[in-house]
């Protein structure tokens, strides 16, 4: 109850009202906006239409990896890579295997990736795509080696590849050290994949952060992300060694990255397939005359 | 006064017997060679004991240890006066915790960089705790662009905790700053060669961890998480690190098996830090037997034999 109160102050008096009516609002027709200046309740329905993001104050909710990839990619055009990993539990790490089989229960998915080929507007892709709401989109061996297999398909086939991050937990700590080495492992299949010659696109979602963002989410030929979402290395509080500089507000996010040049651009919902679209086109192996491709 | 880990106060207590017995020999006291004499027998049975059953945790205090060699102290030790440092990552800064140049070790032309940590307050502060932002990581890149250019093997050293997370670091980019180390290391045509020699921190290390040759010293640990930090999230409890390092599996030992590290270079019996000089030659003549593995192997060999390396890391059932 304690907790409650505090959240409620913390809205001011709207986020007072909102909890006063979430009693009241049945939550299979409405969903609330987390975002705690906001807290509107809206219309499953209408929410759906709008790309999941709050017509209020535009907080763009999470998108499962299978709602991303039908945002993306041209209806009916997708194709699911079948590499059939199954991760293991190669440390015997204290409750791996059930964290495992809860996400799986609750989620639907085996792992935390999907991967696959598809069109975005007319022009082929490969894809993956990282889904914070398993295991907080946190990269093990599967995921991993899920990655480099993509890179290696996407370079024979001569395709862009669209690489989508909804990876707060970085590094997945239940597999130590092989969990970490896949930032080396995806970072040497980039390097490998890019002599191929084909377009990088890093699509950074809440959350991005750790070992992920320190490896293939940084290294797109384009980095775009979406509004408001959480990228940065570490999250929690700052290292209080020798602290001379106060965090800005925003702090860790997608617009402080835009602003220190670390990102292509902040790019809403509604535009990322637009924008994706025209990228590939652009970049397309038929539509470079004149000079040679290697 | 030398930092004496409490795995060690056995040893601890009869190295103070034996300078005692000593002492009494040297005033003109009674005849306690033989007493002298069983001490040292006692003592080496008890360091050999103890050094050949350390627990995770003792190993990450050996990995700690602040009178370990350092990076510096490593190259100065091979390279001597042939070290040329080189500075500046030529955008922004020059990064204390990362160091790096030329050197020449044993009549071979070499970069070589790595993690620097210090000893007294001024110094860690100094080197940041050995913990590296934006500028070292671009540093390295720097230094690896001229290995490449100049066909020298690369030689990196790795020992930090972790990388820098302070409000500057994420504003520089230290994430782009890890990836791309990653990436240009995984691009090299010359030899790379990494030691891990102290703590093998996460990003930070990995992030200049890609090369041909993995090695790790004895009591060296190489983990994704700090044991406190997995502690923290597992129990909520940051003082289970000795826990959480068993669950870890974060030793050189550990490493090798997961397919991670290649060789375990021998520390003297009671690590490093109590004989550092003996520890910096065996990372030489294990240095040097790896190069001249590695200049065996072509451009292209080179390339796709780390390529393979890391690109097999990984555990899963197909």
């Amino acid at each position: 109850m304690a907790r409650r109160s505090w959240f409620s102050r913390a809205a001011g008096r709207s986020g007072r009202d909102a909890r006063a009516n979430a009693e009241r609002v049945p939550s299979d027709l409405f969903e609330q906006c987390p975002n705690r200046s906001c807290g509107i309740f809206l219309y499953r329905k209408e929410l759906e239409k709008d790309l999941k993001v709050c017509k209020k104050c535009g907080y763009h909710f999470p998108l499962t990896a299978v709602e991303r990839i039908n945002l993306l990619l041209d209806e009916g055009t997708f194709e699911a890579f079948e590499f059939n990993l199954k991760t293991g539990d190669p440390l015997g790490f204290p409750g791996y295997r059930e964290t495992l089989e809860r996400y799986r229960a609750k989620t639907g998915m085996q792992e935390a990736i999907i991967a696959g080929r598809g069109l975005v507007g007319g022009t082929n892709a490969a894809i993956c795509v990282t889904d914070f709401s398993f295991l907080a989109g946190s990269m093990n061996s599967v995921v991993g080696e899920t990655i480099a297999r993509t890179l290696e398909e996407a370079a024979a086939a001569r395709a862009p590849i669209i690489l989508v991050s909804g990876s707060g937990g970085g590094a997945r700590m239940h597999e130590g050290l092989l969990s970490l080495m896949q930032m080396a492992k995806t970072a040497a299949a980039l390097e490998r994949y890019d002599r191929a010659g084909m377009l990088s696109i890093c699509i950074l979602t809440d959350y991005t952060m750790g070992g992920v963002l320190a490896s293939w989410a940084s290294l797109g030929d384009v980095i775009l992300a979406e509004p408001g979402a959480n990228v940065g290395f570490t999250g929690g509080r700052v290292a209080a060694k020798v602290q001379t500089e106060r965090p800005p507000e925003n702090f860790r996010t997608a617009e402080f990255s835009f602003e220190h040049g670390m990102i292509d651009r902040v790019t809403p919902r509604s535009q990322l397939k637009e924008t994706i679209a025209r990228l590939l086109s652009i970049s397309a192996a038929d539509k470079v005359r004149g000079m040679a491709k290697r | 006064m030398r930092t004496v880990l409490s795995f060690e106060q056995p040893i601890h207590d009869i190295e103070r017997q034996i300078e005692t017995l000593r002492n009494l020999q040297a005033e003109g006291g009674p005849d306690v060679s033989v007493q002298i004499a069983k001490a040292e027998d006692d003592l080496r049975r008890v360091q050999t004991g103890i050094y050949s059953n350390l627990t995770p945790w003792d190993k990450v205090q050996m990995a700690r240890h602040q009178d370990r060699p350092h990076t510096l102290e490593y190259i100065a030790g091979l390279a001597g006066d042939s070290f040329v440092e080189l500075h500046g990552d030529r955008r922004f800064g020059d990064d204390p915790a990362i160091v790096g140049g030329l050197a020449s070790i044993f009549g071979r032309s070499v970069i070589v960089f790595g993690h620097q940590k210090a000893r007294d307050l001024k110094g860690r502060q100094f080197r940041n705790f050995g913990s590296a932002r934006p500028e070292g990581y671009r540093k390295a890149i720097r230094l690896m662009n001229l290995a490449e250019k100049l066909r020298l093997p690369v030689v990196s050293l790795i020992d930090t905790s972790a990388a820098d997370c302070s409000v500057g670091s994420e504003a520089r980019g230290i994430s782009e700053a890890i990836a791309s180390s990653m990436y240009r290391m995984a691009g090299l045509t010359v030899p790379v060669v990494v030691i891990v020699t102290g703590e093998g921190g996460s990003g930070g290390a990995i992030g200049i961890g890609v090369g041909n040759h993995i090695m790790m010293l004895e009591h060296a640990v190489y983990s994704v998480i700090p044991p406190e930090g997995c502690a923290a999230i597992l129990w909520k409890d940051d003082s289970q690190g000795d826990r959480a390092a068993v669950a870890l599996q974060l030793t050189a030992e550990d490493s090798v098996r997961l397919g991670v590290v290649d060789e375990i270079i021998r520390e003297p019996l009671g690590g490093a830090h109590r004989e550092p000089a003996q520890v910096i030659s065996e990372v030489g003549r294990a240095l040097d037997a790896a190069l001249d593995r590695l200049s065996a192997l072509s451009p292209q060999q080179l390339l796709d034999h780390r390529y393979e390396k890391f690109r097999r890391m990984g555990v899963y059932d197909e």
